[in-house]
């Protein structure tokens, strides 16, 4: 089998548990929600400094609920011991690391979409650049997914993962959280800088990512 | 071997100190009597940024099977533990030095942003360290991890360092952290350098020596009890 089937077979099994589970649905995506709601209540409901620090909120409470989606992607496979079943299926393990990753990134879309939905609404944020705004969420996307995939399987099995993942992702994607600001702010309009600069660097970031992930993935898998 | 090395990283420790709060002069220029941390705060960075290497060294001879062996991944330990200790004294003397220069306890600088993020990483590393497995399960997750987190930190550097370009604020204060160095001020610059190296290496060797017997700890009680099994089985018998 092709490694791209072998990865849509992994991603597609990830997604069907959690569209039959609805735990991405009906908790991740409220939880995103009531961040925003919080915010405002943190900086006192002031549009103007709402619609100006959007975009970071926006991403912090991107990374928080990526926090959660890889933390589920690795707990779905210790449940019952299916690392043991995927471990043995043979299928190759940049193949799982891809196709893992891919569905947290499928899932962490969505949940931007809704997000950014209630930001435009509650914050009263303008989009000028919907291109560079699709664009640099979907390398940050990508990159976050990744990152957090590797982390993830790596604590995997471990006591204190769920406390220790958020301390190891974090810090690693800090050039995630600055590019995807950063470019979400020139798509906004809120400043002047080159959003595409940005992007570029988020790609880079994206391709480093998961070429790390390709390699490290399978020796992880086989001995965690 | 070791007692020595630890010796002569005594000496040379008291030389910079002595070197540093009585040779070399004040700088009005730099904040005054502040310039002194200098001589702690550049040698700590050298320590943090060597360690860190050391740390990405051994875990690659860890991952290479040819060269697979336990001391590879206790070395990486140890470093990356001594590393986090002197990468926190270089952003507390760093942050010193900032309040009577800066004027701030913390500025937005790329060096000691990217600083502290370095920080954090390592925190995180060590904290996959402790996390209470056996030594061959931990292995390959920290080799890993410690690479993950040092081919990050030419980008986390890179993407600060680019931040800050692009966000030119009118500052008041000098962002610049390097200052004119001469006479005594390098003497006490290189001696601090030299014996942080040293006591790097001490803490190193002496950090192994413990991890070693820590992990022959377990093997040692293992067999014991065993021997005593059978030895209680033969008398009976």
């Amino acid at each position: 089998m092709s490694l791209g089937r072998d990865a849509v077979l992994v991603a597609a099994k990830d997604l069907r548990i959690e569209a039959r589970s609805r735990v991405a649905l009906q908790q991740i995506v409220p939880f995103g929600t009531v961040i925003v709601i919080l915010f405002a209540f943190a900086l006192d409901a002031d549009r103007d400094l709402l619609r100006r620090t959007a975009p970071g909120l926006f991403w912090t409470a991107v990374l928080l609920a990526a926090l959660l989606a890889v933390g589920r992607s690795a707990g779905v496979e210790e449940a019952n011991r299916a690392r043991d079943g995927l471990r043995l299926s043979g299928l190759d393990g940049a193949a799982v690391f891809l196709g893992k990753a891919g569905a947290v990134a499928v899932e962490l879309v969505v949940f931007e979409v809704v997000l950014g939905a209630a930001v435009v609404i509650m914050y009263g944020v303008t989009v000028h650049g919907i291109l560079v705004m699709v664009c640099a969420a979907l390398a940050a996307t990508v990159g976050i997914a990744a990152v957090g995939t590797v982390y993830a399987v790596l604590a995997g099995g471990l006591r204190a993962r769920e406390t220790l993942v958020p301390l190891l992702v974090l810090p690693a994607v800090t050039p995630v959280m600055l590019g995807a600001t950063r470019s979400f702010e020139a798509a906004l309009g809120l400043s002047a800088v080159d959003g595409w600069a940005w992007v570029q660097l988020l790609a880079a970031y994206a391709v480093l990512a998961v070429v790390a992930g390709v390699i490290g993935f399978g020796p992880l898998l086989e001995e965690s | 071997m070791r007692r020595a090395l630890g010796g002569l990283t005594l000496v040379l420790l008291g030389l910079t100190v002595y070197l540093g709060l009585v040779v070399t002069p004040p700088r009005p220029d730099q904040g005054g009597e502040a310039v002194r941390l200098l001589y702690v705060h550049v040698p700590a960075a050298w320590i943090a940024y060597l360690a860190f290497g050391v740390t990405a060294v051994a875990s690659i001879l860890w991952l290479v099977p040819r060269t697979r062996r336990a001391e590879w991944d206790l070395l990486a330990g140890a470093s990356a533990e001594v590393g986090v200790v002197f990468a926190g004294l270089m952003l507390v003397t760093g942050s010193i030095w900032g309040k009577p220069t800066w004027g701030t306890w913390w500025e937005w600088d790329a060096r000691l942003t990217s600083a502290a993020i370095l920080f954090f990483l390592y925190l995180g590393y060590l904290a996959l360290r402790r996390t209470g497995a056996t030594a061959a399960e931990r292995g390959t997750r920290c080799a890993v991890a410690a690479l993950v987190a040092a081919a990050d930190i030419p980008i986390v550097h890179f993407s600060v360092s680019w931040w800050q370009t692009l966000h030119q604020d009118a500052t008041v204060f000098n962002r610049d952290l390097d200052v004119k160095i001469s006479g005594s001020m390098a003497l006490a610059l290189v001696c601090g350098v030299v014996a942080y190296t040293l006591a790097y290496a001490w803490l190193v060797l002496t950090r192994l020596e413990v991890a070693q017997l820590e992990e022959g700890r377990e093997e040692r009680a293992l067999a014991q009890a065993i021997a005593e099994r059978t030895a209680a089985g033969t008398v009976t018998a």
